[in-house]
């Protein structure tokens, strides 16, 4: 029952992931790119990891899409010409073909599938998902935690003066 | 929390029928949306003319495209908004584990919080925050500088 | 033995009938009271006006909610000859489908026991369900903002950016309040939530019970006007904003899918009633004993949504820039000082 369903959502990421690219429209395909992310958070769900899920639609679908379709609405970029990438699908294709090889052959020889770490299935059901992240972020990535501060604060910056620049 | 739920009946997610709940709901909600769309398409009545489609505007004839280049302050609100949204979910994501954080843990959200409050305040002596007759003030006050 | 929770394994048929029952019991109550919530405001804005309101239709106009759906049906459906048709059509369900899918985790009444297995009565308990809420909240935007674009007509985009604009602001100060809910509860289950405003308040006073709203006042007043300029209700309903932008971003709507529009609206108002009702007033609890909890909550339901209606005939419209200054300056420091200093009690009274 959860393998079909793993292979029905999988199905339409895969749809929603070609919409994106295949779209005419931008906006639709920023329309598709927010059903992927929906999936995404789907799959977040099945792994048993609900406030990833909640994460992703909140931070994703909810703030980061919002702005990329304020810049596709508001720039008028659905008039753009379409020129045709042919040499740049055939390179990508390339590209993601060695990816896949890649990807592939690490997780079938290497020791990342099967490794329990130190946070195992069990704890993570008796403790508690989120309170987990909330733990490991504020004791084992507390330096990053707090570098994150100083990034946002400098993309704050960063943001108003760009826009100080264009006016 | 802690990993007993005290008193209250066990909550251990039954993930998987929870979800076919919501499944089904959404499935429902979206099925009947669709049917209300479908069936006034079928029993409105229809009638064409390039007039009638054109976008209304206060019926003068539309001049120029409607998809004018927009203000900068829209997107910059909308940057704002990942920003302070990213500090939501950190702080939420300590209000979960807040109790075994303790005083550190307090201690680091808050110098978090007052970064990003450092932030906001640049953003408020800036103007970027300003719209309308003050904003137009501040454009101008910061015209002059130059 | 205590009883189990009624689940899949244990008990299929049963699992899957109660769970359509609760889904459709839900589903229709929701639609009736967006219904009759038009005819409501009609009625109460037209008695505050000195006015009767819908009289025609039936008793005191009681059948107009169904005499105007059925007029929607028979409408002409427009699509303007230059609008985006893809985005154009999804609008509409995109604002309501997300209103109607957060009702999903609203708590509406104590564990019944069906044939010895304990049955919550909620659609479902998501052990993230305030997260959800957060989640879902924020999608609305979509709706309105493709509707604005879409119809390719200079008075929707503008609506639609204001609406998005204004939407993305008071969302922060939302989610902050929130947040600060589930500090005091120490979970994110809505049911878990309830349970716990159940008690007396700070585990003392026997004569109060320990709703949120006592101890955190300041999270309650700025949940209710995000709440209020999220679902664009009076005095922030800049996006619609009638005498400058005709209708907003639904200007180019007609027939259904302009219903869909006003009835998202009504279905908005329902949900954050229903979200303040749960984290606040301590959701199905309250004067009426526990069996009859599904009337405590729609008893605070109306009561909401009776206050956004009264402020409706009230205040005025604010303007564009008080609106964004209230929501970046006031509501945005407030609601984080709010959680900072909560913060600071919990660890200390730890």
């Amino acid at each position: 029952m959860e393998i079909l369903f793993f292979y029905l959502v999988a199905f339409v990421t895969l749809v929603s992931g070609l919409l994106v690219i295949r779209c005419q429209s931008p906006v639709n395909s920023a329309l598709a790119l927010v059903n992927t992310f929906f999936c995404l958070a789907v799959f977040y769900v099945m792994l048993h990891a609900p406030f990833m899920a909640a994460i992703q639609i909140m931070v994703y679908a909810g703030a980061i899409m919002v702005l990329i379709l304020f810049v596709i609405m508001l720039l008028n970029l659905g008039t753009e010409s379409r020129q045709r990438y042919t040499r740049g699908v055939v390179w990508s294709s390339i590209a993601s073909l060695l990816m896949l090889i890649v990807a592939t052959v690490t997780i079938k020889t290497g020791q990342v599938t099967g490794a329990e770490g130190e946070i195992t299935a069990h704890t993570v059901k008796s403790v508690g998902h989120t309170e987990l992240i909330g733990r490991t972020m504020f004791t084992e990535f507390l330096l990053p935690f707090e570098i994150a501060s100083i990034l946002l604060l400098v993309a704050i910056v960063g943001a108003v003066v760009l826009a100080k620049k264009e006016v | 929390m802690s990993s007993t739920t005290g008193s209250l009946p066990t909550t251990a997610p039954i993930l998987f029928e929870d979800y076919l709940a919501l499944g089904i709901y959404v499935g429902i909600a979206l099925f009947l949306v669709a049917i209300l769309l479908l069936l006034s398409w079928g029993l409105g009545h229809r009638t064409r003319s390039r007039i009638k489609n054109e976008p209304y505007e206060s019926g003068v004839y539309p001049t120029d495209n409607a998809r004018l280049k927009g203000p900068v302050p829209f997107y910059l609100v909308a940057i704002f908004f990942i920003l302070f949204d990213i500090e939501v979910i950190f702080v939420a994501s300590w209000a979960v584990a807040y109790d075994r954080l303790g005083w550190a843990g307090f201690g680091q959200v808050s110098f978090f919080t007052l970064v990003l409050l450092v932030g906001l305040l640049h953003l408020w002596k800036t103007g970027a925050l300003d719209w309308g007759p003050s904003a137009a003030r501040q454009n101008r006050k910061n015209q002059d500088i130059p | 033995m205590t009883p189990e929770m009624l689940s899949l394994s244990n008990s299929p048929g049963l699992f899957v009938g109660l769970m359509l029952l609760k889904l459709i019991v839900v589903f229709s109550v929701v639609m009736l009271m967006v219904a009759y919530a038009t005819w409501c405001e009609r009625k109460i804005i037209g008695h505050m006006q000195t006015r009767l309101g819908p009289m025609r239709t039936g008793w005191h106009g009681l059948l107009q909610p169904i005499a105007d759906g059925i007029k929607l049906f028979f409408k002409e459906d427009i699509i303007p000859s230059q609008a985006s048709v893809v985005p154009f059509l999804l609008a509409p369900m995109m604002i309501l489908v997300p209103a109607i899918i957060t009702v999903a985790v609203i708590p509406f009444g104590p564990d019944v026991t069906v044939s010895g297995l304990i049955v919550p009565l909620q659609i479902t308990d998501l052990n993230v369900g305030v997260l959800y809420i957060l989640a879902f909240a924020g999608l609305g935007v979509y709706g309105i903002v493709l509707a604005g674009w879409s119809s390719n007509s200079k008075y929707s985009l503008l609506g639609g950016v204001r609406a998005s604009a204004q939407m993305i602001s008071y969302e922060l100060a939302a989610g902050l309040t929130i947040v600060s809910v589930f500090m005091l509860s120490e979970t994110l289950s809505l049911r878990e939530i309830v349970a716990l405003q159940s008690e007396p308040l700070w585990g003392t006073f026997s004569f109060l019970p320990n709703w949120y709203v006592f101890t955190q006042p300041l999270a309650f007043f700025l949940f209710v006007i995000t709440g209020l300029a999220e679902i664009n209700r009076t005095p922030f309903d800049m996006p619609e904003a009638e005498s400058e932008l005709v209708s907003g971003f639904c200007t180019e709507y007609s027939s259904m899918k302009y219903a869909l529009f006003f009835l998202a609206e009504y279905a908005n108002m329902i949900v954050v009633s229903a979200i303040a009702a749960t984290l606040f007033l301590g959701g199905w609890y309250g004067p009426l004993p526990s069996s009859l909890g599904v009337i405590n909550l729609l008893g605070k339901i109306v009561a909401f949504m009776f206050f956004f209606i009264w402020l409706r005939a009230t205040l005025p419209r604010v303007r564009y820039d008080q609106l964004m200054r209230m929501g970046w300056k006031v509501l945005l420091p407030l609601a984080l000082a709010n959680v900072v200093v909560t913060g600071f009690v919990v660890v200390l009274l730890q």
